[in-house]
């Protein structure tokens, strides 16, 4: 009875250690590790794991042939519908996807499916990839952002024998793999640069340093550069703020500034020239994936973190396994708690924010029961740092320099199912379409659009 | 990488330096800027743009070294390669989107202070191709730190000079010339565009307003990618949070939080300052042995 076996568990780094370090927390199954949790699949004749995956993964048949002691095949069985498995057996939210349908997590615990993705993706980046024969089809693809929505793209178009070139706004390639998710969650050398290399090896070129919508547009790109279509997968966009008193503050950063600081600059280094502060104590605000990184980062750079967040535990948007390590490693959550401004001293630096206790009321549009305040019940936090996380609003460069692109009204581009904007030959998918979401959502996307970039540059050649 | 060009010495801590970078000459106009990486664990530094020449592929920056970042970019010399150069960012000046007739009508007189007389060369060289009238006024501490006078003579209708200690041209600040040109010589002008330190953008901003003369500055603020994601180089204007890189770099100066906006610039002179002081024990020699420079 395969179902016996309690899910195996996945050894961590020792939780007051990591919470002094950037070395990455989950330490992922060894082969006798992956191989026994493999067992516990019960093979369903109609697997919800498949149907719950964005991007339908056969999840049964990888994890047979995990089981079966084939990895490679393992591998190929994933790549069908996946560019990036070590990335998402990382970072998915498994628990409402694929192991939040398992039958298995109904009476017991799941199948740790993302823990398995994970151990055969990192297979593959230490054993290689089988060589793909590619046969050129003398059609040039540009793509905007190196994040998961273009790398997934590129590496589709690049295996149908498209000549792809990402143009990347930032001085590394990977996007908010490499600025916004911090190495402790997803090591930069070990996944994410290893992925980058693989899809380079396919013959995908990376421009670095190149601002669509400043450097270049996307009609110079179709007119005078010669492509045959492009792919927007240009990411978020601006950070948000409250539009609370005091949010100017010396000390009141984005999450996006504090991270990328913290990432793609690598100020936690010493060897490195980027400058940041922590002070004694930081607070973020907001309850998201990225304020966990965010606060998580804060600890680890010796400040004392706490999490404020308007609404209850259970409303937390964040993954429940970045919640739990966060509580592990120390950090404080202040749940139905409300920023109302940021206090500072007579420099100008934060010395507190004020808050209003909240308390749930009547469900609103999202169904989740929507935060009332407690009259008369504010506070205050002392702190040094005070970081937004709150969400992005799309950035206007890319629509407001392009001809004949339309936006919806909060300014994300519009695009259908298979990413056809309202320009032809103009595909878009990824943040930049539906606001921040997934890596597994826009990797999707840019597979998608590969697919109808395909079906309209040979529907083009059809007709001339 | 791109490939340095040219690479000299204007003044004291003031360096020009040429750089090849095809795309960025090609796109660049009057008023915008580039973000750039000495090498690979450098800041992302936003320098503004001197000039640039799409034939050539070359676009021309001035720095003035002051921190660890700054003084990696101008040590570089010729044949040397900077790790990165990004750009051009942020919006062209308000006049490139505006009909050439209107333009034309207005008499502009700029104010360029210390390192700022950089980025008003471009846009009165601009101007004065599309035949403008364009008085320049170039502002510095003393005669050695005058930079881009002798290029600025070659494009103002006027160029006027100011020094603090009167080594050269007017013996005063740019915004006492500025007062005596209008009040004392008659001149009559219709938009002024101060670019320099903060500290003087505000006090040009507060002279101009004496005239009911409508002004521009261009702000310097802290940034880190420059493309709008982090949000470090927000000012406040006319009440409203805007982002400099992507809102700016130019902006009605009548509406500018000039306070707000030198207070946030100094959000890591204290790391600053320790890292140039770290280098510069480094240089001369000294090795801490109690893990200070950690």
């Amino acid at each position: 009875m395969a179902n016996k076996i309690p899910r195996v568990p996945v050894r961590e780094q020792d939780a007051q250690l990591r919470a002094t370090n950037f070395e990455e927390v989950c330490y992922g199954y060894n082969i006798e590790e992956a191989q026994l949790e493999a067992t516990r699949c019960l093979d369903c004749k109609n697997p919800r794991c498949v149907a719950a995956c964005p991007v339908n993964i056969q999840i049964p048949r990888f994890i047979e042939r995990l089981r079966e002691g084939d990895t490679l095949g393992a591998a190929e069985v994933i790549a069908q519908d996946s560019s990036l498995p070590s990335i998402c057996g990382r970072v998915c939210p498994q628990e409402s996807q694929c192991e939040g349908s398992c039958i298995l997590g109904i009476k017991g615990e799941p199948v740790a499916i993302g823990k398995l993705e994970r151990f055969v993706g990192d297979w593959q980046l230490e054993n290689g990839r089988p060589k793909v024969e590619i046969e050129k089809n003398g059609h040039k693809v540009a793509i905007v952002g190196s994040g998961p929505a273009g790398l997934a793209c590129a590496s589709d178009l690049a295996k149908m024998g498209y000549e792809v070139t990402i143009f990347e706004a930032l001085h590394e390639a990977g996007g908010v793999l490499v600025y916004g998710i911090p190495e402790f969650r997803l090591p930069k050398e070990k996944v994410v640069k290893a992925e980058i290399e693989s899809v380079k090896a396919l013959g995908v070129k990376i421009e670095t340093d190149v601002v669509v919508g400043r450097t270049i547009t996307i009609d110079s790109l179709l007119d005078e550069e010669g492509f045959d279509a492009v792919f927007i997968g240009a990411g978020a966009g601006l950070p948000r703020f409250m539009g609370i008193e005091g949010e100017n503050l010396n000390g009141v950063l984005s999450a996006n500034e504090f991270l990328t600081r913290a990432n793609l600059m690598h100020a936690y280094d010493e060897e490195y020239d980027t400058p940041i502060y922590v002070g004694r104590k930081v607070v973020v605000v907001g309850g998201g994936n990225v304020a966990m990184d965010a606060v998580r980062t804060a600890k680890r750079l010796g400040a004392e973190a706490v999490i404020v967040y308007r609404r209850s535990e259970k409303e937390l948007p964040a993954r429940v396994e970045e919640v739990h390590h966060a509580k592990e490693e120390g950090i404080e959550f202040k749940m139905l708690t409300n920023p109302t401004a940021v206090l500072g001293d007579d420099k100008g630096w934060v010395r507190a924010i004020n808050c209003v206790q909240m308390e749930l009321g009547e469900p609103d549009e999202s169904g989740r029961r929507s935060p009332v305040e407690v009259a008369g019940s504010d506070f205050e936090i002392e702190c040094d740092v005070v970081v937004m996380a709150l969400g992005t609003s799309p950035n206007p460069l890319i629509a407001s320099t392009t001809d004949a692109l339309d936006t919806n009204r909060r300014g994300c581009i519009v695009a259908d199912e298979w990413g056809q904007t309202s320009r032809k030959g103009v595909f878009a998918g990824g943040d930049t379409v539906t606001g921040a979401a997934t890596v597994i959502l826009a990797m999707g996307a840019g597979r998608k659009a590969a697919t109808a970039i395909d079906r309209y540059v040979r529907g083009v050649e059809s007709e001339e | 990488m791109f490939e340095v060009v040219e690479s000299r010495k204007l003044a004291e801590n003031i360096y020009l330096t040429r750089v090849k970078a095809p795309r960025i000459a090609r796109s660049a106009q009057p008023g915008q800027f580039v973000i750039v990486r000495a090498d690979k664990v450098g800041e992302r530094t936003p320098l503004t743009i001197a000039d640039y020449n799409a034939e050539e592929g070359t676009v021309t920056l001035v720095t003035q070294a002051l921190g660890v970042s700054t003084r990696k970019i101008v040590a570089k010399g010729a044949g040397e390669y900077l790790a990165d150069v990004a750009g051009p960012l942020g919006r062209p000046s308000d006049f490139m989107a505006e009909p050439i007739e209107e333009v034309r009508k207005r008499k502009y007189i700029f104010v360029g202070g210390g390192v700022g007389a950089a980025p008003v060369y471009p846009q009165v060289k601009w101007l004065a191709e599309q035949g403008c009238e364009v008085d320049v006024i170039v502002g510095a501490k003393s005669k050695d730190l005058l930079i881009y006078a002798e290029e600025m003579r070659k494009v103002a209708t006027n160029l006027y000079i100011a020094t603090d200690d009167g080594s050269e041209g007017f013996h005063g600040l740019v915004t006492t010339l500025l007062e005596k040109l209008i009040t004392e010589d008659g001149k009559q002008y219709d938009c002024c565009v101060a670019i320099g330190p903060m500290i003087m953008m505000k006090f040009v901003t507060l002279t101009a307003k004496k005239f009911d003369l409508p002004c521009i500055v261009s702000l310097n603020a802290l940034m880190v990618d420059g493309t709008g994601m982090c949000g470090a180089c927000r000012v406040t204007i006319a009440g409203k949070t805007k982002f400099t890189c992507v809102d700016g770099p130019e902006f009605n100066a009548y509406d500018v939080d000039f306070d707000e906006a030198m207070r946030r610039q100094g959000m890591y002179r204290t790391q600053e300052q320790r890292a140039l002081a770290i280098e510069q024990e480094r240089a001369a020699g000294h090795k801490c042995n109690i893990g200070l420079d950690k």
